[in-house]
């Protein structure tokens, strides 16, 4: 046994934070997240050619048959850089989803158009996840009514994977007679919400092929979990260090700020708070692939954990800049809205809690 | 990332299964280690030390099972205990932190003589650091040892010396190099606390038991051998011992015990008939706390596959102790608001206390403040944590000294 990253791991997490570091600087950052759609086609392209896209997708539908963990390392990334691409949803929870409830022909047709980068997958769980917002969605005759709002990865995407109540999911066209998008800038300008209202909208596909929907559906929001708790570590991780960086040249009374106990202990505190979360994420996302009977505890456990540490760890990081952290200027405020949105998509960390506790039975569904 | 169980794991886990349904009912309460340890204790200790279940790594010439470094039985042995409720074993200073201290520094003939005993439960080990004048700066010791005819002849005074009004033996930092800086003065001893010279006044703490001594050296004679590495390398040493006294202080596997106790509480009935655990705003107490204790298990599961592959995991390590003594208050606090007005009843003196649930959970509510503070207090851990951890500049010293 071994708790920790493989060689090729972190190998792999070097050379994607070169590219991001390298990609990403500020005013590109900037630039990019103003139309808060969470797309960028040269990012989307540079990404692919990293294998991003491919990563989860089996050998056999030419991806890289890589696991949780591997993904979980790309969210982290994209989280620390607030980079504003899909990945969650449209590169995670969609590949499980149609590894899961797909039939063979449907497989066969979607993953591959997936790991090649041609199509991106808007994601919407909507009640099933806790998510706010309206959900009602019915499926007459292949065609499907309704509303479902806070798409996570709709911004620029070519399709739409949307879960009925019984857990089976309908996977749209983007372009589809009677949907109408709305796409809305959320507090984090780098990822879109997308709220669906649907007409007699055709199904490109029902993906029915589970006989326990309801179970695959929530492993497919766990997998969304754990990326979400990935990303939240990363954007904490990014304000940490560059509070710890601060602190090291701002001079104030003769001395650098970080020589003074009370800013010297908030980033000891951030530290502390934030360095256990790693192998807890770590942990939650290789036992979606590995440990069945942990999965679902270790990634509500994840995602709600995540949320409150580095709630913290943003406020404090923010506050060690001073009055700077506050500004638009240092950009900071990109990682601590990737955080503020991570925690209340699929789901608040009491509703996460809540799925913990009924996962070991202490509640009744 | 490999957690799969072999072959090999899975039939560890399955005997260890086996062996605690068999054999629970020879355990000792958890918990205790306030006392010196009965026979009940150090009979489970050796049925333990027998079946490899504890000391499985500590090499056989020195009393241990000598099982090679294996991150995952550790984990599966620690896990069946601590899911069971029974006890793991006996943990205390001598165990955790002298004998590893040995097994990286001391002589082959110190750790053939002292780590059998001490892993038995029959050798208790306390403490000599701080001083009435250095606490959180503990290099500046004042407690002196001159050398005089093949003895150290040792003279001062130690606070906070946990469990020495029953120990059999002191590792002690004292001062050896009066002419030499602050740091390099200071030398290693162990001493027998049966020596002449050596007194041990009791110090009632804010549990209103006697945890704690202070203690005196009036001319005690210890041989110049008994010294871990050299004169003038005490410094080195007891960092030694406070890097492990620090992970033990944070221990995962004793939170995990906590939170399993805790839930085993809420769980049970109330005298209305309603449990804890059903109510929506008692559940998230424990299930936050839970989400807390996992992130400490799994960061420690990672800091043991670190040490297995000799990688030093600096600021992962650093902040163990601080991180595992404020996660262990919280736990018990929820402990003692689960027992709420029935559990104020509270009689800490004599036998009955270590059975009485109630009595306990309030002891250990108020002796987690007291580890919050021993070992290095929080701030200095924060200290250590910003500065060797983080990089983070040092504090001026004051009037430039």
């Amino acid at each position: 046994m071994r708790f920790g990253l493989t060689e090729d791991q972190k190998l792999f997490d070097h050379s994607l934070r070169g590219f991001l570091s390298a990609r990403l600087p500020l005013d590109v950052l900037r630039r990019l997240a103003e139309p808060g759609n969470g797309f960028d086609a040269e990012l989307w392209k540079g990404l692919g050619e990293l294998g991003l896209q491919a990563m989860l997708v089996p050998e056999e539908y030419g991806g890289a048959g890589l696991g949780l963990l591997d993904a979980a390392l790309v969210a982290e990334a994209l989280g620390f850089h607030a980079a504003p691409t899909p990945f969650a949803a449209s590169q995670v929870m969609a590949v499980r989803a149609l590894q899961a409830a797909a039939d063979d022909v449907q497989r066969r047709i979607w993953i591959p158009r997936i790991a090649a980068g041609e199509i991106r997958i808007g994601v919407g769980l909507g009640g099933m996840s806790g998510q706010t917002g309206r959900t009602a969605l019915r499926l007459q005759g292949g065609r499907l009514s309704g509303a479902v709002d806070g798409l996570l990865d709709g911004g620029a995407a070519t399709h739409f994977l949307v879960y009925l109540a019984d857990g089976r999911a309908a996977l749209l066209d983007a372009d589809a007679t009677g949907i109408t998008a709305t796409l809305r800038r959320s507090v984090d300008r780098t990822r879109p919400l997308v709220d669906l209202d649907l007409a007699e909208t055709p199904a490109v596909e029902v993906l029915e092929a589970s006989n326990a929907p309801l179970q695959v559906a929530a492993r497919v929001r766990h997998a969304g979990r754990v990326m979400l708790a990935a990303d939240m570590l990363g954007a904490a991780q990014a304000m940490l260090d560059r509070a710890v960086a601060y602190a090291k040249e701002r001079v104030q009374f003769g001395r650098v700020i970080g020589s003074f106990q009370g800013v010297k202990y908030m980033c000891a505190d951030m530290a502390t708070m934030l360095e256990p979360c790693r192998a807890m994420v770590w942990y939650a996302a290789y036992a979606q692939d590995a440990i069945p009977e942990e999965a679902a505890i270790a990634a509500n456990h994840a995602k709600a954990h995540l949320a409150e540490v580095t709630r913290e760890v943003a406020r404090l990081a923010t506050e060690v800049h001073g009055g700077m952290g506050f500004t638009d200027l240092l950009g900071l405020h990109f990682q601590f809205k990737r955080i503020t949105f991570d925690r209340q998509v699929l789901g608040t960390p009491e509703r996460c809690r809540h799925d913990a506790a009924m996962a070991q039975g202490w509640i009744g569904a | 990332m490999d957690l799969t169980l072999t072959e090999k794991h899975r039939a560890l886990r399955d005997e260890v299964n086996a062996f605690i349904a068999r054999h629970r009912d020879r355990a000792p309460r958890l918990g205790g280690g306030r006392k010196r340890p009965d026979r009940k204790v150090l009979e489970w200790q050796a049925l333990l030390l027998e079946c490899g279940y504890f000391a499985r790594n500590i090499p056989r010439e020195y009393g241990g099972f000598g099982a090679p470094h294996d991150v995952t039985e550790m984990a599966i042995i620690a896990d069946a205990f601590s899911r069971s409720g029974v006890s793991p074993g006996i943990h205390n200073q001598g165990i955790s932190m002298l004998v590893p201290t040995l097994l990286e520094v001391g002589t082959e003939e110190q750790k053939r003589c002292w780590i059998g005993p001490t892993i038995r439960g029959e050798v208790i080990w306390c403490q000599g650091y701080s001083e009435p004048g250095s606490g959180s700066d503990l290099a500046a010791a004042h407690t002196r040892a001159a050398v005089e005819d093949g003895f150290f002849v040792i003279n001062g005074q130690k606070i906070w010396t946990s469990s020495a009004h029953y120990a059999d033996m002191m590792f002690l930092l004292c001062r050896t190099e009066p002419d030499k800086p602050k740091h390099a003065g200071l030398s290693y001893l162990l001493v027998p606390m049966n020596t002449p010279g050596i007194e041990v006044r009791p110090l009632r703490t804010m549990t209103g038991r006697a945890e704690f001594n202070e203690t005196f050296f009036t001319d005690v004679r210890v041989p110049v051998d008994q010294i871990v590495m050299g004169r003038g390398d005490g410094w080195q040493v007891a960092n030694i011992t406070l890097k492990y006294e620090r992970l033990l202080l944070g221990d995962a596997n004793k939170l995990q015990h906590r939170l399993e106790a805790i839930r085993r509480m809420m769980q049970e009935p109330r005298p209305d008939g309603s449990r804890l655990l059903d109510c929506a705003e008692w559940r998230d107490r424990l299930l936050r706390l839970q989400g807390e204790v996992m992130a400490a298990r799994y960061h420690n599961l990672r800091l043991l596959t670190d040490q297995a592959e000799g990688v030093d995991s600096s600021l992962a390590r650093l902040i163990v102790k601080y991180h595992g003594t404020m996660l262990a208050h919280r736990l018990t606090s929820l402990a003692v608001d689960v027992l709420g007005s029935a559990g104020l009843a509270y009689e800490p003196q004599g036998e009955a206390a270590e059975d009485d649930p109630a009595t306990t959970w309030h002891i250990d509510y108020m002796y987690d403040i007291g580890l919050i503070i021993g070992g290095g207090s929080s701030n200095i851990q924060k200290n250590i944590i910003g500065e060797r951890g983080l990089g983070l500049p040092r504090e001026p010293k004051a009037g430039g000294a």
